[in-house]
């Protein structure tokens, strides 16, 4: 069992064996980095083929059935294609950030692969501040797409960038409000420690998943909408709105650059997707005790493509939302509920200290509960509310 | 050593970036470049194993004063602002004393205090994360409390300065409505 739990690091330990002592923490952080790479670069390349299969398969339709068996070979095809495509910079476009701006995009969002634990001792860095350290260096892709958008010199990609800019800012509010419970109830900042306190089973044999509460339940359900929002995805899509302002930011980029902003967009979600898992749904661990025998990293990927596959779901359902109800669903919906959800958090910590009658589970779960799902609600049927009244068009009649 | 190689390409980030948002023409690339050296300084305060501070450095100056800095450009002057004929102000001496009295206090307080004169001790970072947040909500919970109703008021002032500049209807400030006359706010 332990053994091929750890395979990785024990292959890891063998690699950096074989130098010498002086080139070790080299070569260890150079194979780190690469197997980060390769594991998230070839599920980049899958999750490109999937999305668009699974999309089809919903919409009624084959996808891309062309290249190779089942059509899996067709991310080798769109790669040849976006590499070999001819690099147009525009005229008047301000060249230098225009080159740099797809790699600031890029760079960070590898960097935030590094605090993620991906199995048992499979942290590339264990930081203490891990978690604050993942949400600030997500907040450097707001300045990339802002150099995108302007370096562009036209409207629809500065207004595009100006959108993104607003989703981002806007969503970073409840999605850093949805992780704090976490953080407060695991007493760390460090997301092995985060996994740590998740580890264990109660009573029923169930795991001690965040997920599994009541608050947890109610922050992950706003930790992946405000996810799905930072990663640009549909409904969320409107920076891009191909059929409003042109793809936005991302009007004036082709070719390698282009494919690098796809890139950039799909690694965001899947370390945001990681985070997830990381957060809620236990990390590495199993979901039951018999089925500890399975390797820790195999878990971490079946739920990070559970995930994913929800993602693919919600793009294939739900239509693009307007800005101003994407904007109020944010400030009016998700930042009073992920608060409330603080509350919520706080008594379910401070009542499971004392036991004093044998149903007190039930009595903490539905008080909780309650605590969110009337508020909950109330600001929904508010949200309702803003559509009844006519929307007042100020630019277009 | 390989920390020394981190520390002068660092340094070098962070100087090039704070000369290059001084020099610059355009004012968009200043800022872009002031978000580079913000970086570079996250990064030596990473370095330098503070992880927290080199943390919020980047989370507070590259995630959000950059991001309020281009917001700020672009819906007040339009990025396409010929910056003045000169590039050196003409108050530059006025400034250099300044900064250079500000420099001054900074750099007293340091040196004499006696933090310095304890060698560093490594590997207790652990429990730095803890402490820093028992301190904020402990014993320094006043003046954190105090900073945060102060910043809401600065910014519920902005608010309403730039609400009174917009229409003529705007809230009875008693400011008279046509100051700053002619400078509509708006994407250009």
């Amino acid at each position: 069992m332990s053994n091929l739990d750890q395979v990785f690091v024990t292959l890891l330990h063998w690699v950096v064996g074989l130098v010498p002592a002086s080139l070790q923490p080299w070569v260890s952080t150079l194979v780190i980095i690469l197997a980060i790479m390769t594991v998230f670069g070839t599920c980049f390349a899958l999750t490109t083929i999937l999305e668009r299969k699974i999309l089809g398969r919903m919409q009624n339709r084959y996808g891309p059935n062309r290249v190779g068996p089942c059509g899996l070979f067709q991310p080798v095809a769109d790669g040849i294609k976006m590499l070999t495509k001819e690099d147009i910079v525009p005229f008047s476009s301000d060249q230098v950030v225009h080159f740099l701006a797809p790699l600031v995009l890029t760079i960070p969002i590898w960097l935030a692969f590094a605090v993620i634990p991906f199995g048992r001792n499979m942290t590339a860095i264990d930081l203490n501040a891990g978690l604050l350290f993942f949400f600030a260096i997500g907040s450097a892709s707001e300045l990339a797409v802002f150099m995108a958008g302007w370096a562009g010199q036209n409207k629809y990609s500065l207004l595009g960038a100006m959108r993104a800019v607003a989703q981002m800012i806007s969503y970073e509010v409840p999605l850093v409000l949805a992780a704090v419970p976490v953080v407060m109830l695991a007493g760390s900042l460090s997301l092995n420690d985060i996994v740590q306190a998740q580890s264990g089973y109660i009573a029923g044999g169930l795991p001690r998943w965040n997920v599994l509460t009541p608050w947890g339940l109610a922050a992950f359900i706003m930790f992946l909408i405000a996810a799905t929002a930072e990663s640009n995805r549909s409904p969320f899509d409107l920076p891009e709105g191909e059929s409003e302002i042109i793809a936005g930011y991302l009007t004036e980029y082709s070719g390698f650059k282009y494919a690098l902003f796809f890139l950039g967009e799909y690694m965001g979600l899947f370390a945001i997707t990681s985070l997830a898992v990381t957060l809620f749904l236990g990390g590495w661990h199993a979901p039951l005790p018999v089925l500890e025998w399975l390797p820790s990293w195999f878990w971490f990927g079946l739920k990070f493509s559970a995930l994913i596959f929800g993602f693919i779901w919600i793009r294939a359902t739900l239509p693009r939302l307007r800005l101003d109800q994407m904007l109020s669903l944010a400030w009016k919906f998700l930042v009073p509920l992920a608060l409330l959800n603080l509350l919520a958090a706080a008594v379910w910590h401070w009542s499971g200290q004392c036991r004093l009658f044998p149903g007190s589970m039930a009595v903490r779960w539905l008080v909780c509960a309650a605590i969110l799902v009337f508020p909950g609600i109330r600001l929904g049927r508010s949200l309702n509310g803003l559509s009844a009244t006519p929307r007042q068009y100020r630019y277009a009649k | 050593m390989p920390s020394d190689i981190t520390f002068y390409l660092l340094a070098a980030l962070t100087l090039a970036g704070a000369v290059a948002a001084m020099s610059l023409r355009n004012i968009v690339h200043c800022v872009l470049c002031a978000a580079g050296a913000f970086a570079g300084l996250a990064g030596i305060y990473l370095q330098l194993n503070a992880e927290f501070v080199g943390v919020a450095q980047l989370l507070v100056y590259v995630g959000a004063v950059a991001i309020l800095l281009v917001f700020t450009i672009l819906l007040t002057h339009g990025a396409d602002v010929k910056l003045g004929s000169a590039l050196i102000s003409s108050g530059w001496k006025t400034g250099l004393a300044i900064s250079a009295l500000v420099l001054v206090c900074l750099v007293v307080p340091v040196l004499t205090s006696p933090g310095l004169r304890h060698e560093a001790a490594s590997g207790v970072v652990a429990p730095m994360m803890q402490k820093i947040g028992e301190q904020l909500m402990g014993q320094c919970v006043l003046p954190l409390e105090t900073t945060g109703l102060l910043l809401t008021a600065a910014l519920l002032g902005a608010v309403v300065i730039a609400m009174n500049d917009k229409t003529a209807a705007g809230p009875k400030t008693g400011v008279p409505p046509n100051h700053e006359a002619g400078k509509e706010p708006g994407l250009r």
